[in-house]
């Protein structure tokens, strides 16, 4: 990690030994550029084994616009595959297609072929309501809703139909795979809007996952978020792979070091004839091994922080 | 600036520090105390109006403003008159209004907005036919309803035929205010709904509604001071001012407290006039009840996002 390009910009303190930095999670997060990353941690396999997700020749319109193309992509089982790159590139719009919430848009068509578990993502018999009951989503800016904390992680369970033994068990679970319910168990009946940001964002996340689904999806989770929040739902995300499949957009590149076991670079290029941007995929390989040595100049470029 | 620059004679350096040094408002905080005050006058005279009208009203009708005037019914001897079935029938008439009205104009614009493909032709015009509804004149409205209600349907001049007639002119500004309410709702919470796999009707009923009810109140209420005012539509209808019995049903002929002033007001007697202003506040007592439930119910569901 120490000699790939981004770890070069960051601030020099990053050099020094900072042993508050691993454990608490409470440092700058540039510094964890230093402690040992999951990618570090882990042995990932060179192509994901067992993909749960697999995208070919996908492409996305909205109406007669071509916002994204080309995408193939294999996500493995309990990886985090952070998707990066400049604004525009079409990677949200990739995130969203993964689980369907892209049929919100109006216009917005699918080309290529999505496959989940061996189904077509988007077969004319699958609903999208199923599909988001197995490939949940975390979003930009926290969207906790105006209800109590309680109510709205068993909001989920109630809405699909799912019959716990006991609601509030499976609350307390949630709150605790979100690393949430040491702040919260003594206030559950508090507005949700009581917590601080970071605290909703990882409610957002106890939300989710208290549907119990395969696959997380997350959009540039914390780009709303301080350092200190920053770090805490990165720590998150680590422990959550050791039993999700997570998918995380990201603008920031020392994230995806940071966290991603595989890291999807996308770029926009401008057509020659019609002048109109449309994303793509450029390059997906470990993070590791992207960051080291990127195969593509236009990678390279971007992660030495040359252009986006 | 541009003068110091050409000159040459001024270092702009210098210039532009006394220009920093001068930090009074100048011109500037004249026009601000004159905005202020034009804000203050305007405040003051839509307030003082009120106060005046509410005054006037307590003065002259405080000889009569006890509960005989709600306990005794219409008579043509003014100390023996009372608004007692007027004020059960604005009760009756404006109580089926809303149970109409609030279902009626809550479910169009839950549909206009959460379900209305806003590219088809007819969903605009219905949009469209809705805004210009609201701007019809009330005895419009009481035509329509004397044609349609009270004689096409066969109604006849009852309780019903009155609240109905008062839900088609409330329901535009209803259905306006509930469809701003629920377009407040921020999109990221129906998006955290759906992305848990909620149906797009669960989250409208579990998340979009109870969000948007302070809105949606704040509208229905407002649209029902507007129905317990009228008079003009129910006199078309045939609303009586001389009604000796209280309403008992849906079929119940009736008069309302607008009528009903309407009507002493235009006797030769004076007493009447007393009686009339009376009568107004207690139109004004009743409309300021509805308002408190209306707060009441805004506080209840307030939301923050």
């Amino acid at each position: 990690m120490d000699n790939s390009p981004s770890a070069d910009d960051a601030p020099t303190s990053a050099d020094a030994p900072q042993p508050a930095a691993t454990g608490s999670g409470l440092a700058d997060p540039a510094l964890h550029l230093d402690t040992p990353t999951r990618a570090g941690r882990r042995e990932i396999p060179e192509q994901p084994k067992d993909p749960v997700m697999l995208l070919r020749d996908v492409a996305v319109y909205y109406g007669g616009f071509r916002a994204v193309k080309d995408v193939n992509l294999d996500f493995g089982r309990r990886e985090i595959t952070a998707l990066i790159g400049p604004s525009g590139c079409g990677k949200s719009t990739v995130l969203r297609c993964l689980n369907r919430m892209n049929d919100l848009v109006r216009g917005a068509r699918v080309a290529g072929s999505i496959t989940y578990h061996d189904q077509d993502l988007y077969g004319p018999k699958v609903d999208p309501i199923v599909v988001r009951r197995s490939i949940g989503m975390v979003f930009q800016k926290p969207n906790p809703f105006p209800k109590s904390i309680y109510d709205n992680i068993a909001y989920g369970p109630r809405v699909t139909g799912m019959k716990p033994g006991s609601m509030d068990e499976l609350v307390e679970q949630a709150l605790r795979g979100a690393a949430l319910w040491d702040e919260v168990k003594d206030k559950l009946k508090q507005n949700a809007y009581s917590l601080s940001g970071g605290q909703q964002q990882r409610l957002c996340i106890a939300r989710c996952i208290a549907v119990n689904p395969d696959v997380i999806l997350m959009d540039e989770p914390c780009s709303a978020l301080d350092p200190i929040a920053t770090a805490r739902i990165e720590d998150l995300m680590i422990e959550l792979a050791d039993r999700y499949t997570i998918i995380i957009v990201t603008h920031n590149m020392q994230q995806a070091a940071r966290v991603a076991d595989r890291t999807a670079f996308f770029t926009a290029e401008a057509d020659a004839t019609t002048g109109e941007r449309t994303g793509l995929l450029v390059e997906y390989d470990r993070t590791g091994a992207m960051f080291h040595n990127p195969r593509d100049r236009r990678t390279e470029d971007y992660i030495s922080g040359r252009f986006g | 600036m541009s003068t110091t620059q050409t000159t040459g004679v001024e270092d702009p350096a210098v210039a532009e520090a006394t220009s920093h040094a001068d930090l009074t408002a100048g011109q500037r905080s004249i026009k601000d105390v004159l905005f202020y005050v034009g804000m203050l006058a305007s405040l003051g005279i839509a307030f003082t109006a009120l106060v005046a009208l509410i005054a006037l009203m307590l003065v002259q009708g405080w000889p009569r403003l006890n509960l005989d005037l709600i306990t005794h019914f219409p008579s043509s001897i003014p100390a023996r008159a009372g608004a007692e079935s007027a004020v059960l029938g604005s009760i009756w008439v404006v109580g089926f209004t809303a149970l109409f009205t609030i279902p009626l104009g809550v479910a169009a614009a839950v549909y206009l907005e959460e379900f209305a493909d806003k590219q088809r032709w007819y969903n605009r015009l219905i949009e469209l036919n809705i805004q210009n509804l609201a701007a019809v004149p009330s005895i419009v409205y009481g035509i329509l309803g004397l044609g349609l209600i009270v004689q096409a349907a066969g109604l006849g001049q009852v309780v019903l035929a009155a609240s109905l007639t008062l839900t088609l002119l409330v329901l535009p500004t209803v259905i306006i205010a509930a469809r701003e309410a629920i377009r407040a709702v921020p999109d990221s919470i129906r998006a955290g709904s759906l992305a848990l796999g909620a149906t797009q009707w669960q989250t409208v009923w579990r998340q979009v509604l109870p969000a948007s009810v302070p809105g949606i109140a704040t509208g229905v209420i407002l649209a029902l001071s507007r129905a317990i005012g009228e008079a003009a539509p129910l006199v078309l209808l045939g609303g009586l001012t001389f009604i000796q019995f209280n309403p008992s049903g849906l079929d119940s002929p009736f008069t309302v407290l607008p009528i009903q002033i309407f009507n002493w007001v235009s006797r030769p007697q004076d007493e009447f006039e007393v009686l009339a202003a009376a009568a107004g506040v207690v139109l004004l007592v009743i409309l300021l009840a509805m308002n408190s439930i209306a707060i009441l119910v805004r506080n209840r569901f307030q939301r923050r996002w």
